[in-house]
């Protein structure tokens, strides 16, 4: 591949990224104010935020195929997790509940432990 | 002076994106390279497409020789979720002037999510916006540029530290929810995340479950309106 066409495949990635994210505010520019759009930058960030929750942790499938089934990291995501939200609630220091869970995540996944 | 502390609570905010950043950059740039993508080209595209998935499926499919056509689909594919990210941040964005275009271009899953809960006490303003989201591209392209040099070598036994972009996600939700004291975003996402996660192959996740939650909100909006219409004749 010449330097030419890895630049032409680079402008086309990124151009069709910055596509995604500019195309609402070209589009909608006048009509932030609306009640629909209020309506969703009200509720949509906490809904995605919940989603992408569930998105990290899709590999945690306690039932799937019908039967108990434990991924090789599924109890250590799960258990960080509950380690996070556990830190969060008692102290809500971000950062510690962030390196807290971190911390336990990868100690359990080098040590290669699981219950 | 406050200028130097404005940086500073940036970085202090920036911190989690960082340990997920890093490593992820550094994973990216190891891949880039195995592939035989020049130096320049690796760091090039953590400049300017800046997309941590997209720049994955960038090096998949330079790697498989996919045409140009084919490619822009893919990633237009892989990221119109943030045609969602920018709905809901058309109004925030308004007068950020000559800082605008960069904070559209910067707008990552992980910066999404700070600008919109780390604005809830007191507004973040437009400035600092624009310094976290120049922090968390730094922390990208610094994480690449070691994927690229150091390669495999890594002394530092970085397993599983990619757990804290995961912490980061929970501890926002959790402030999310604190901010908002209302259940129904979270039950909706819960229903739209897991129906997803139990029906969709893995590179429609999260557009399906983005999109058919912008969709139910659509719903309830337009719900809450009819009574009020009922109302006056």
């Amino acid at each position: 591949m010449s330097t030419v066409e890895l630049l032409v495949f680079i402008a086309v990635c990124a151009g069709a990224t910055f596509a995604t994210r500019v195309l609402p505010f070209v589009a909608l520019a006048r009509q932030a104010e609306h009640p629909l759009i209020l309506h969703l930058g009200r509720y949509l960030p906490p809904a995605v935020m919940m989603i992408l929750v569930i998105y990290a942790l899709r590999d945690f499938r306690p039932l799937a195929d019908g039967r108990l089934n434990v991924a090789p990291d599924g109890w250590p995501l799960i258990l960080a997790s509950l380690t996070v939200v556990g830190l969060h609630l008692w102290r809500r220091h971000a950062l510690l509940s962030i390196a807290g869970g971190t911390g336990a995540y990868m100690a359990m996944v080098q040590l290669g432990w699981t219950p | 002076m406050q200028k130097r502390h404005a940086w500073h609570e940036a970085s202090v905010t920036t911190l989690p994106v960082m340990f997920g950043y890093l490593p992820l950059g550094a994973a990216f740039g190891i891949l880039a390279i195995e592939v035989g993508i020049p130096v320049w080209g690796a760091l090039l595209m953590s400049l300017v497409i800046y997309a941590g998935a997209g720049q994955f499926l960038a090096v998949a499919l330079l790697a498989a020789g996919a045409g140009l056509v084919e490619v822009a689909v893919a990633t237009l594919m892989l990221n119109s979720r943030h045609l969602f990210y920018g709905l809901s941040l058309l109004k925030r964005f308004q007068g950020a002037g000559w800082r605008k275009p960069y904070l559209i271009f910067a707008l990552t899953d992980e910066t999404y999510s700070l600008l919109t809960t780390h604005g809830g006490e007191r507004e973040l303003n437009h400035a600092q916006a624009f310094r976290l989201c120049l922090l968390n591209q730094l922390w990208w392209v610094l994480g690449s540029v070691a994927g690229v040099l150091i390669g495999t070598t890594l002394e530092f036994d970085s397993r599983g530290i990619e757990f804290a972009l995961t912490a980061l996600f929970i501890v926002l939700t959790l402030e999310q929810a604190r901010r908002l004291r209302q259940w129904l975003p979270f039950a909706i996402a819960l229903a739209t995340g897991i129906g997803a996660v139990l029906l969709l192959p893995d590179r429609h996740l999260l557009l399906g479950a983005i999109g058919a939650t912008t969709l139910v909100l659509l719903i309830d909006h337009r719900r809450r309106q009819t009574p009020r219409e009922a109302l006056t004749p």
